[in-house]
């Protein structure tokens, strides 16, 4: 007897689910509709469509001699409005009404449109369906276009046009991109794959309005103000179930329409399959799953036993012209193990992450040539315990010696080039050896080699190490952490070389060992890359030690100490009452005068530090960076306005300098001094920069302390002007704070770079000292502001417990 | 079977780093990876009482802000040579929220 199969949705899953049903019982009576005006076609395939290396025709999965064959009618381009339960009817858009015995669901899903202002505009699209495709496809060179998302469908998208010549900017609210797939690492990798074929990333970047002139997409605004002008708007950020009609009909519907084992409904006589679906709590959107279900749903059909199973849920990606794979599951998690490989000359980038020695997930990018051997161990969940110190290097290394990189670099011919930067092949390296240059100092001021970018340090060692023998000593210079190889000195040199802006950038470059750095070497990393790219790269609060996090000093007993700036040492009745006020509003313990001319209110419970920077900033005082690698204080004595001994105004210009100064990171906490006379009543020359006043000018010293080392300044310059004071002082922190290494005093850093060579930078060469000037003021555009003014905006809610249990405990 | 309670959303706390529960026997400190793993423990280093949610959240460790101790999240034991454990107690993120559980933290003082 023949049954009534009504499938309303022509979709990957439905025509899967048709062609298992037909094969075994050509018997049924099936009536398809689908709002696409076509049938099924591959889906997955419509970016090789877009990118034009395949046409629609190739896509097609069921042509209409396929429909024809197996009797089925095709109500293409028809919609189902309503299906009425209790008469077993569907209603088409034109009005058809048609009975069913068995009615098959797969409606797919609905791309999320964000609702913005202006996402109604014309030009605004998602990408999910061949119409999306052609207009993306009519973009050309002459065209802009935007992208939402930086997901695996944004990206596709992106790819696509961009390889029609079409100017692409993406645009992703998240700090890397496909961060549900990909890790920080192998983001980074991929957003740079992506800049090079021309696509413009912008990450972090929250969208707030579309805007469009006479009904069409102009621009998309950004929520910091940034205007990208777009002709063609397309949204990729996520897709919902789409369940609107089944809703409507009454049966069970959650995030999808629920479904049991055998795909059946809360209605016996409605089936669903594929994305519209809910199984056991889970949606789902990609199609190998859907293609279980589709055998299961005809199964129950027939009237045969099935059951749908959720697979692992390892899953497998590409992105069209990236090498990146990720599989499995590599969250860091409760006995988790990292095991980290980078080879940064070849951008490979390789994560496994294991769990009891059984790889449970891995990312990978740019050699992606092992990733079905990592892929099957994790679902065969292969014990790896005996080849755990090669498994990173792939199946090749397994069974055999590894590779030895010095056997590799001593077969290098002597015409190879080991220093691109400075045109040295590996013949002049072994030259400069043989004339006594035996580590890599002697080397790079014989040869120039690896002094530029520092890329090829590692390999001027190996030519070394393969020359010299046992003679050879790798240098014991002091790596910055147990995360990497590299020195400072090196990791600095190629944040500049390389352009390095992120912290992910920096750790794929220079071959971190650790997925995401430690305590030691991520609040140097990011200073480096603040002080050297102001501009490009934006602060991680996450990175910094605790006191520069929450801006006060962290007590030993877990409250914090506040101070706010006193400008020069001078204060007034206002300031003391404000101060004596918060004293008393925040019961603060104690109350201290500073050895650094200022009060500090110590004790003060780390909840409080919000409410106690708004009355001290509604007084006109702000931070005062006690706690920061920054400017601290500039101490004065009274000078020319009150001492008879005073030549110049040293309060006055103390105020100027620390005004200039404030809120400038630097790698170690900057402290000055100006007194007014040669007694020096301010301390000037045991500070980092010290200034002492003289009848016919300034002199100025740097490199002074008193800390763990007493240190006297030494003489830097002696100048006529004020003007000139600020000019070299400002000059000179600048020039510490690109060159010195983390956590270094000004002290040590001219030991190393030397007072002369300073000198010549910042005194005799008047352009350069402008020019340290002009990127100092750039800096200090960004960060001379007071951050308690900030954090009592938006941050002062973070600073309360996240919960209080305290009443639900004492129950 | 354990009872679960609602703490915050998972957006709450920033990622590589924490944020403090208040209960009637002190401060939990609720930690979130990088890659959104969320941990509780106890929010008091053995060495000195530093207040661990204050600290530098690396890979799944995080780094005691008084004197550096490291600690591993997910088992609360001191790292390298430092020694002393800290107490956990089972976290987890479901449709974003974070949720802890309710009976082991009232069960602290007792365990
Ligand atoms: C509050 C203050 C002591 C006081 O009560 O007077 C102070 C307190 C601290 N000093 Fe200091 N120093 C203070 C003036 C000084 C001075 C005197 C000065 O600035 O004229 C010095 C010697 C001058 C110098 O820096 O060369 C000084 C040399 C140090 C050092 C040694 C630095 C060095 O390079 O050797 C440290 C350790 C460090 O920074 O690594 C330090 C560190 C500290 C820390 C931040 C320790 C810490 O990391 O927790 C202390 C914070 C205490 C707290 O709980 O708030 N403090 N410290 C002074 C704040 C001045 C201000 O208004 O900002
Ligand atoms: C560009 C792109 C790339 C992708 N790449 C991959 C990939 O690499 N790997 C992977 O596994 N997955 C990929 N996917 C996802 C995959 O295509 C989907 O999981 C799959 O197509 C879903 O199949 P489905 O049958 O559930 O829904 P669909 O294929 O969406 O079919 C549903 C159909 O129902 C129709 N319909 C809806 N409502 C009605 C109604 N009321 N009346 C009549 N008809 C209706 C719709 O018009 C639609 O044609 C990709 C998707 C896109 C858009
Ligand atoms: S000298 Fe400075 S660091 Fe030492 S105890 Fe006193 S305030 Fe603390
Ligand atoms: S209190 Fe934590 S390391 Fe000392």
């Amino acid at each position: 007897m023949t049954k009534k199969l009504v499938i309303i949705g022509a979709g990957m899953a439905s025509g899967r689910a048709l062609e298992h049903l037909l094969k075994e019982d050509p018997d049924w009576d099936v009536t398809l509709f689908n709002a696409e005006p076509r049938g099924n076609y591959d889906r997955i395939m419509l970016s090789p469509v877009l990118a034009g290396d395949k046409s629609y025709e190739d896509i097609v999965i069921h042509d209409s001699a396929w429909y024809e064959e197996n009797g089925v009618t095709c109500r293409f381009g028809e919609k189902v409005e309503t299906i009425d339960r209790a008469a077993k009817t569907v209603t088409a858009a034109n009005g058809d009404v048609l009975e069913y015995d068995k009615l098959l669901i797969g409606t797919g899903s609905k791309p999320f449109i964000i609702p913005l202002p202006g996402h109604d505009l014309d030009g605004v699209i998602a990408y999910r369906d061949l119409e999306d495709t052609e207009l993306m496809m009519s973009m050309t060179d002459q065209n802009k276009v935007v992208v939402i998302g930086g997901g695996l469908l944004g990206l596709e998208a992106a790819a696509g046009m961009a390889a029609r010549g079409v100017d692409v900017t993406v645009v992703h609210i998240m700090g890397h991109l496909m961060e549900r797939q990909l890790d920080e690492a192998a983001g980074y990798l991929l957003r740079k794959a992506l800049i090079d074929k021309g696509i413009t990333v912008m990450c972090s970047a929250n969208s707030k309005e579309i805007v469009g002139e006479d009904g069409k997409v102009k621009a998309l605004m950004l929520d910091d103000g940034t205007e990208l002008p777009c002709d063609l708007l397309v949204m990729a950020v996520g897709i919902r179930p789409n369940v609107a009609l089944a809703e409507a009909s009454g049966i069970a519907v959650g995030r999808g329409i629920h479904v049991d084992d055998q795909m059946i409904t809360s209605d016996e006589n409605i089936l669903a399959v594929g994305e519209c679906v809910e199984h056991n709590g889970a949606v789902f959107g990609l199609v190998a799953p859907l293609y279980d279900q589709a055998k299961v749903v005809a199964k129950t059909l027939l009237g045969e036993e099935a059951t749908f199973v959720q697979k692992d849920l390892s899953t497998k990606l590409k992105v069209t012209g990236c090498d990146l794979f990720s599989a499995g599951d590599f969250a860091e998690g409760e006995g988790r193990e990292d095991i980290v490989f980078r080879d940064p000359a070849r951008g490979v980038y390789r994560r496994l992450v294991l769990e009891d020695n059984v790889i449970v997930g891995t990312v990978m990018y740019g050699d992606t040539a092992d990733s079905n051997w990592f892929f099957g161990m994790i679902k065969d969940k292969t014990d790896i315990s005996d080849m755990r110190e090669t498994v990173i290097f792939g199946p090749a290394y397994q069974g055999g010696a590894p590779q030895d990189p010095l056997a590799a670099v001593a077969a290098l011919p002597d015409d190879a080039e080991i220093c691109g930067c400075n045109g040295i092949s590996k013949g002049d390296i072994v030259a400069a050896i043989n004339e006594g240059a035996t580590d890599l100092g002697a080397i790079r001021a014989e040869t120039k080699a690896s002094g530029s970018c520092g890329t090829c340090t590692g390999l001027v060692e190996q030519v070394l190490a393969t020359t010299l023998g046992d003679a050879f000593v790798m240098p014991t210079a002091q790596p910055m952490c147990g995360c990497t190889d590299m020195t400072h000195e090196d990791v600095r040199r190629m944040i500049k070389s390389q352009e390095l802006k992120s912290m992910a950038a920096v750790m794929q470059e220079c071959g971190w060992k650790t997925s995401c750095g430690c305590h030691v070497c991520r609040p140097a990393l990011n200073y480096y890359l603040l002080a050297d790219w102001p501009v490009e790269y934006q602060d991680d609060p996450q990175s910094r030690f605790i006191n520069e996090r929450k801006h006060a000093n962290i007590q030993k007993d877990g409250t914090f100490s506040v101070v706010p700036r006193m400008w020069g040492g001078i204060t007034n009745a206002n300031e003391l009452r404000a101060i004596a006020d918060a004293a008393d509003k925040f019961d603060v313990p104690t109350v201290k005068v500073t050895g650094g001319q200022r009060i500090d209110l110590l004790g003060v419970k780390g909840e409080d530090l919000p409410a106690i920077w708004k009355d001290l900033n509604a007084a006109g005082m702000v931070s005062g960076h006690a706690y920061s690698k920054g400017l601290r204080t500039v101490k004065t004595c009274v000078g020319t306005d009150h001492c008879r001994f005073g030549t110049q105004d040293s309060t006055g210009l103390g105020i100027k300098l620390e005004k200039a100064l404030w809120g400038s990171w630097t790698p170690h906490k900057v402290k000055l001094g100006v007194s007014g006379c040669p007694r020096n009543c301010a301390e000037a020359t045991c500070k980092d920069i010290g200034i002492v006043c003289v009848d016919s000018g300034f002199e100025i010293g740097v490199g002074g302390a008193a800390g763990m080392d007493v240190k006297e300044v030494q003489a830097f310059a002696k100048v006529e002007t004020e003007q000139e004071v600020m000019d070299v002082c400002i000059a000179f922190t600048q020039l510490y704070r690109e060159h010195a290494k983390y956590l270094d005093r000004m002290y040590k850093f001219i030991d190393k770079f030397g007072l002369e060579w300073c000198q010549e930078r910042v005194i005799d060469d008047l352009e350069n000292r402008k020019a340290l000037v002009d990127r100092f003021e750039l800096s200090q555009s960004i960060y001379r502001k007071d951050p308690w003014a900030e954090h009592v905006e938006d941050k002062a809610e973070t600073y309360q417990p996240v919960a209080n249990l305290t009443l639900e405990a004492a129950e | 079977m354990s009872e679960w309670i609602d703490i915050a959303a998972l957006e709450d706390i920033p990622q590589r780093g924490a944020r403090v529960v208040k209960t009637a026997e002190g401060c939990v400190a609720v930690f979130r990876t990088a890659s959104d793993e969320v941990y509780a423990l106890d929010n008091s280093c053995p060495h000195k009482q530093g207040p661990l949610a204050e600290g530098i959240v690396h890979g799944a460790s995080v780094t005691c802000p008084l004197h550096n101790w490291v600690f591993d999240l997910a088992t609360g034991e001191a790292q390298g040579a430092d020694e002393g454990t800290v107490a956990t107690y089972p976290a987890r993120v479901e449709a974003g929220r974070v949720l802890l559980d309710a009976e082991r933290l009232r069960g602290r003082v007792a365990a």
